[in-house]
């Protein structure tokens, strides 16, 4: 579905992603870890076609499609779908005006018709009791005064309704108590199926407690130091990031 | 990749869907203003005695006035010499008595602007008076408009046919002296709707007029009256298009507004003079005063504007409170474009007593457009408990526009209370490519963005119009992202 292969990027003048290589077949779940500044979130940005970033080596493809030529609208209506890490307010703009509106540009772009008024009623209704959220946000301007665990939750709501087949999430456990963490994790895994494919970004085991990982890597210094299964992130859990680090230097 | 603030800057390069122009022969007066050319237009549209002297009084005036230089616009001085003052399509002796008369060009060009003339084809339930230049060429259902007592017709046949009511309002919110424009409206306007709704009457359909520059070089200085008398409610809404054309237009209006005890008048404008090309080249000078006077207890009027249109807008729908609990509301969408400035605004002017004023302003500007909100409310010494709650906010579209906030407060009674609120946004690269990410282009996420930052003004829209108002933001916004 996705593979990555040898990729720079820059900022400006600054490299920030210094080769990376990932292969994302699908169904899988990749976590991503990696300490603060590592590129995790360029890493995303760059997958979902924000500006401001230069690609100056290696290349993305999605199946089987040069994703860095795509607008990143067209990207996104392709099925790549990215849960910001820091969620924009938009005011005046009610949450059911923007998932109606997005969804129908994805499904125009698959050459369905818009989606029927009362039946998108009902599908939304029903992904908003699966992340347990009260229909009064669907009402509220995007993210204007959520919370931060709110947030986070309305980007899986996004997600839930758009049903995008590559799914990149940004530290989303980030900011969520206890329970709404369950709630999200559960959320995520009743969308899982054997054509949709994770890629999370995370720094801490208990999201995965929830959602289990097919591989964990760590990313550090723009590289990906480390690939392995589930235990990969126990173990860090238990020494660190140095232990990673050292060893890539060592 | 996504909108920078380049691309952003890009999107607003919009088209101008009503810029054809009407092939006609008409009758226009040469460039030109002087006594006689007043003398000629009392004339030929045969008005009674005591115009020519309101006329002649009014251009004595101007000729001592000087054009305003406060307002936050620059232009080149025109040259009023340069201006013809009358332009009617040629037709028969006294005008068209039905449609069939009318010149079928003058129909289509109707047609084409989504106006059709013709009763069947209208919107039931919306009566037209269409203003070709300077002359209402068409009103539509007024048969039926007369048996509910409601007068609509084009003030010219107004100043004909009811001519002690014309005299008795007319001039008596915005007298001929009131500014530089107005003299100059009240010396030479040609056209332009008059409208009467008797005691205890509810209009029994929205009332319109559609106003269409098309010969070139000509100003268009058109009157507006209305007379909401006792008891009586009224929703009169106007819309105006121009060709496109390299030189700038003049368009000088006033309307007044007189709202009787207990009486209602709802005004909704949809301006969409055309503005200019991308560079600022042409454009029409929208420069108008539009007042109302609240002149009964209880009475209330309700302005709702959006301006997408002209080079230049120069506009100040106000309300003077005069009778006690007697109610004013502004609700403005003000959105520039390229090379377009606006300055608008309101004023309130809280005379009675209990008296309540609403404003609610929203700005958009985006290319190099400049957009200025000046707004007065003023409370004199008799208005015991007056009220005035202001809201004023901008939105930004790229970062070569500006927006300006230009509120005056003058309280002369104690136990008013003013509020004013404010604020300046932008549409950031984060929001759109946030948009863009769930699937919308960024043209679609700037117009649902501006769309959702009106959102207040339009409910105060006719359902019909309002939807009108959303896609001429729209278009209006064409190309400014990626
Ligand atoms: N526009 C930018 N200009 C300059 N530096 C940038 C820019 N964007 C990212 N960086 C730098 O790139 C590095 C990687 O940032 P990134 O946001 O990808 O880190 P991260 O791994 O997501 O970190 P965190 O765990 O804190 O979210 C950081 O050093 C950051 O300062
Ligand atoms: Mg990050």
């Amino acid at each position: 579905m996705l593979s990555i292969e040898n990729l720079h990027v820059s900022v400006g003048d600054k490299p920030i992603l210094k080769g990376i290589n990932l292969q994302v077949k699908p169904g899988e779940i990749h976590a991503i870890m990696g300490p603060n500044g590592s590129g995790k979130s360029t890493l995303s940005h760059v997958l979902s076609g924000k500006s401001g970033y230069t690609v100056t080596e290696g290349k993305i493809t999605y199946e089987s499609k040069d994703l860095t030529e795509m607008a990143p609208e067209i990207r996104a209506r392709e099925g790549v779908f990215l849960a910001f890490q820091y969620p924009v307010e938009i005011p005046g703009v009610s949450n059911i005006y923007l998932l109606k509106a997005a969804l129908n540009s994805i499904r125009k772009h698959q050459g369905l018709p818009e989606v029927d008024a009362m039946d998108f009623l009902t599908l939304i209704k029903e992904k908003v009791r699966l992340l347990e959220m009260d229909e009064k946000f669907l009402y509220r301007a995007v993210n204007e005064g959520f919370s931060g665990g709110e947030k986070k939750r309305n980007e899986i709501l996004q997600m839930a309704v758009l049903e995008p087949k590559l799914c990149i999430l940004d530290e989303t456990d980030s900011g969520l108590d206890i329970d709404a963490l369950k709630v999200v994790a559960e959320g995520v895994n009743s969308i899982r199926s054997p054509d949709r494919s994770f890629v999370m970004i995370t720094h801490y085991q208990r999201l995965l407690d929830y959602i289990k990982p097919d591989f964990v890597h760590v990313l550090a210094h723009g590289q990906i130091v480390k690939s392995g299964g589930p235990e990969l992130a126990l173990e860090l859990e238990d020494k660190g990031y140095s232990w990673v680090e050292d060893k890539k230097a060592a | 990749m996504s909108a920078s603030a380049k691309e952003i800057e890009q999107l607003i390069g919009k088209e101008y869907k009503q810029g054809f122009v009407t092939e006609l022969e008409a009758d226009t007066f040469p460039p030109g203003l002087d006594e006689g050319v007043i003398y000629k237009l009392w004339k030929i549209k045969n008005e009674p005695e005591f115009m020519l002297e309101y006329r002649l009084k009014a251009f004595r005036h101007w000729q001592t006035m000087k054009s305003p230089e406060w307002a936050f616009v620059k232009f080149e001085p025109i040259d009023y010499q340069a201006v013809s003052y009358y332009s009617a399509p040629k037709r028969k002796e006294d005008g068209p008595k039905s449609l069939d008369e009318i010149d079928p060009q003058i129909l289509e060009a109707y047609k084409k602007l989504g106006i059709p003339l013709d009763e069947q084809e209208r919107l039931a339930g919306v009566a037209v008076d269409a203003v070709f230049d300077s002359v209402s060429v068409a009103t539509t259902f007024k048969s039926k408009l007369k048996e509910a007592g409601v007068i609509f017709c084009p003030i010219s046949e107004a100043l004909r046919e009811y001519p002690e009511l014309v005299q008795q309002y007319l001039g008596s919110v915005v007298p001929t002296g009131d500014n530089f424009f107005a003299a100059l409206n009240s010396a030479v306007f040609t056209d332009g709707s008059f409208v009467y709704i008797p005691k205890g009457v509810r209009c029994p359909m929205e009332l319109s007029t559609y106003f269409r520059i098309n010969a070139a070089n000509t100003g268009q200085f058109e009157r507006t009256l209305i007379i909401a008398d006792e008891g009586s409610h009224v929703s009169y809404l106007e819309g105006c298009t121009a060709p496109m054309r390299d030189e700038n237009q003049l368009h000088a209006a006033v309307v007044e507004l007189i709202a009787l005890d207990n009486a209602e008048i709802k005004y909704s404008t949809v301006q969409n003079w055309y503005p200019g090309d991308k560079d600022g080249k042409g454009g029409i000078y929208n420069f108008v005063t539009k007042r109302a006077d609240c002149r009964g207890e209880n009475s209330k009027v309700s302005w709702t504007q959006v301006e997408t249109g002209s080079a230049i807008t120069w506009k100040y729908p106000s309300c003077v409170l005069t009778g006690n609990n007697s109610i004013g509301e502004f609700y403005s969408v003000a959105l520039t474009n390229n090379y377009q400035q606006a300055d608008t605004g309101t004023k309130m002017i809280h005379i009675g007593k209990n008296t309540r004023s609403t404003i609610i302003s929203k700005g958009i500007s985006a290319g190099h457009a400049q957009n200025t909100y000046r707004g007065l409310v003023k409370v004199l010494k008799g208005a015991e408990n007056a009220r005035n709650y202001t809201q004023c906010d901008s939105l930004l579209v790229g970062d070569k526009c500006g927006a300006h906030t230009f509120p005056y407060v003058e309280v002369k009674q104690p136990s008013a209370q003013v509020e004013h609120e404010a604020t300046t946004s932008k549409i950031s690269e984060d929001q759109l490519f946030f948009c863009q990410q769930r699937g919308l282009s960024a043209e679609d996420a700037v117009s649902m963005i501006v769309n959702g930052f009106c959102k207040e003004v339009f409910k105060e829209l006719p359902m019909e119009f309002a939807v009108e108002a959303q896609a001429l933001l729209g278009l209006s916004l064409e190309g400014s992202v990626g």
